[in-house]
């Protein structure tokens, strides 16, 4: 997704907070994203967009704290936005990244990688990004599949449930 | 010269191959393996020519490049905390044997507690090896000042090994825009490295030899400390030739923003500079006078920038991401030390900030300039304070 | 968990844990597909439970066959890999 905003000449920045060293632990990761330079380098803890990759999560951790009010929660879930919305004024959307994950072959069956497919979603629901610019940035980054990726990013694209 | 979204561990790496570094020895270690795992890459594609030097360990690391640069290799390293203090005996012997080895160091906090995250603590014990010492807040610095190091270090009249730093994180894992300089830029400024001395079969010399009291040992170390010292003018030049070849500089050692008339200053070293610079905007607007000085060169240490800075400024708060058992945050006490001998000394307060990766936010900036405009009014409140303490409820 | 520190005054002298973590912990719930055995297609060769890398498969006393900890498990399914019967199965978690 910074690749996408870089590319239309926005200044971003994005970087992880990890959990534990080892596969399988929850990992936070920041984006920010502005017109003039960027120069806080703190943790985000004021949200405006709150992305969940993995539903499992929300039993232990408070995936929707500090975020703003009207801001705006995607979940990869099968879901319905109605089973996430806290406030009327959130807005939230759902998408199941990982069936389309495991359809396109991203990834393996047991670990899918849903992160292409829900960039498609966030395309949709933000506003703030051409999807040609997300599918550029996709096929650019992508190690391996980058057709499959793309496909997973249209489709969620597509799919996405804004509720 | 185009701009790539990459983070501080590729920027580190991309700076050792435009840098042209022929000799890389390396041990992986969060959060710094993506360094030396994009350089392996480099080499493995052809686009370095280098030799890559899979070792067992960071000692060994160390070991390899002062080797490898005794034998008249540029050479390149990276690591962190654990693995940092792991080479650490052979820091020493870099130094010593005044081989210009090149490493970058991301900062994280030393275990246990088990931690990856950014602190200090790593970096700054290694203060006294003789290393010169940098500190990064951005991605492109870290990339440029790579590239600036080795010229520094390799001057035959420098001849000292360099470590920068990147924060955990912060710096290491952040993607954002930078600048790459083409390799025919570098190879402008950089010329290849051909020390007088080195291991040669045809020339052969003993290395590293004994020195007994009443003999040079006492000499060779003069040697370095001068070495040292003229390593300050070497920065600044250095750094004014990148600005007239890039457009980059970074404000010499102590990198200074808004403090010409400012009635506070804060301190610090690394990433949070940036988000202080942020809070020093929002507060100018309020109308309130502070500002930021930023330590970027630690060796050598910044003395008369710190000295000038204190003459004009009589509030300072230096922030520690790192603290020094038994007397305080080391960067507070180095910069206590160089304002020792000023006529009107400046109110200096410690604050330990960050420590275990702790975020360091806007809020906790203000919080801090806060406290430095109630001791310009009243005075120090106290020494040292470590913020953002999980202490017990009061009443 | 037992005793939750609230401030540095509350630690323990050293990052040490208060209990066994293994007891404590119920480190499967990070996991995102189960492995599901067919104890009935098991060659009781035991391979699955040699890879496990968690030691959360169990021989059954009986050698009927093997039972998987669901409390540790973490789901990496390099046993249903490495099953020379082919009965062990991810399923997803729900």
């Amino acid at each position: 997704m910074a690749g996408a905003l870089f590319g239309e000449g926005k200044d971003v920045q994005a970087f992880p907070y990890f959990g534990v060293e080892r596969r399988g632990a929850p990992v936070t990761a920041f984006l920010r994203m502005d017109d003039r330079p960027l120069r806080i380098r703190s943790e985000i803890s004021e949200p405006d967009v709150v992305v969940v990759l993995d539903t499992f999560l929300m039993k232990y951790v408070d995936v929707t704290a500090g975020l703003k009010p009207d801001g705006v929660l995607i979940v990869n879930s099968t879901k319905g936005p109605a089973a996430y919305k806290r406030s009327p004024s959130l807005k939230v959307a759902t998408v199941d990244a990982t069936g389309i994950a495991i359809r396109h072959g991203v990834g393996s069956r047991t670990t899918p990688i849903v992160n292409t497919a829900i960039l498609g979603a966030m395309v949709r629901v933000l506003g703030i990004v051409k999807l040609e610019s997300v599918l550029k940035s996709i096929r650019e980054t992508a190690p391996v599949k980058r057709e499959e990726n793309a496909a997973s990013a249209i489709e969620a694209y597509e799919r996405v449930v804004i509720g | 010269m185009a701009k790539k979204l990459i983070n501080g561990n590729y920027a580190a790496a991309f700076g050792a191959k435009l840098a042209r570094a022929e000799v890389i020895a390396a041990y992986p270690i969060t959060p710094q393996t993506a360094v030396v795992e994009q350089v392996a890459d480099f080499v493995a594609s052809g686009e370095m020519k280098a030799r890559y030097v899979c070792v067992e360990s960071e000692h060994s690391a160390m070991a390899a490049c002062i080797a490898a640069a005794s034998a008249g290799a540029r050479t390149f390293t990276a690591t962190s905390s654990q693995g940092l203090l792991l080479m650490h005996e052979l820091l020493h012997w870099a130094t010593g044997a005044r081989t210009p080895v090149v490493m970058v160091n991301v900062n994280r906090a030393v275990a246990p507690p088990w931690s990856v995250w950014a602190d200090q603590t790593d970096s700054i014990s290694q203060r006294d090896t003789g290393w010169m010492q940098f500190y990064s807040e951005s991605t492109q610095e870290e990339l440029d000042t790579v590239i600036m190091s080795y010229k520094v270090g390799e001057s035959p009249d420098i001849m000292l090994p360099s470590f920068t730093t990147e924060d955990a994180f912060f710096l290491s894992h952040t993607f954002e825009p930078v600048e790459i300089p083409s390799q025919e830029l570098v190879d402008g400024f950089l010329p290849p490295f051909r020390p007088e001395i080195r291991l040669d079969v045809e020339n052969p010399r003993g290395f590293g030899s004994l020195s007994m009291p009443h003999q040079w040992y006492m000499e060779l170390r003069y040697l370095i400390a001068e070495a040292m010292d003229r390593a300050r003018e070497r920065i600044l030049r250095v750094e004014q030739e990148w600005k007239e070849l890039t457009g980059r500089s970074y404000g010499g050692p102590l990198d200074e923003y808004r403090t010409e008339d400012a009635d506070v200053v804060l301190m610090n070293a690394g990433t949070a500079a940036s988000t202080i610079r942020e809070v020093v905007d929002n507060l100018r607007r309020e109308g309130k006078r502070v500002g930021l000085a930023r330590i970027r060169c630690f060796r050598p240490f910044p003395t008369e920038e710190i000295r000038a800075l204190g003459r004009r400024v009589h509030t300072i708060g230096v922030m520690d991401r790192c603290y020094t058992f038994g007397d305080g945050g080391p960067f507070f006490t180095e910069v206590k030390s160089a304002l020792y001998n000023l006529k009107d000394r400046p109110a200096v307060k410690n604050f330990v900030v960050g420590i275990g990766g702790r975020d360091i936010t806007m809020k906790t900036v203000g919080k801090l300039y806060d406290n430095l405009f109630r001791i310009k009014a009243g005075g120090l409140d106290s020494e040292k304070e470590w913020i953002d303490l999980k202490r017990p409820e009061v009443g | 968990m037992s005793r939750q520190p609230r401030s540095y005054k509350d630690l323990p002298l050293a990052p040490i844990t208060y209990e066994d973590t293994r007891e404590a912990f119920k480190t499967g719930s990070w996991r995102t597909f189960k492995p599901v055995v067919d104890n009935s297609r098991c060659k009781k060769c035991w391979i699955c439970w040699k890879f496990c890398p968690d030691m959360s498969i169990r021989i059954l006393e009986d050698g009927t066959g093997v039972e998987i900890d669901y409390d540790h498990c973490k789901g990496c399914g390099i046993c249903a890999t490495e099953c020379p019967a082919r009965c062990i199965e991810m399923v997803p978690e729900d």
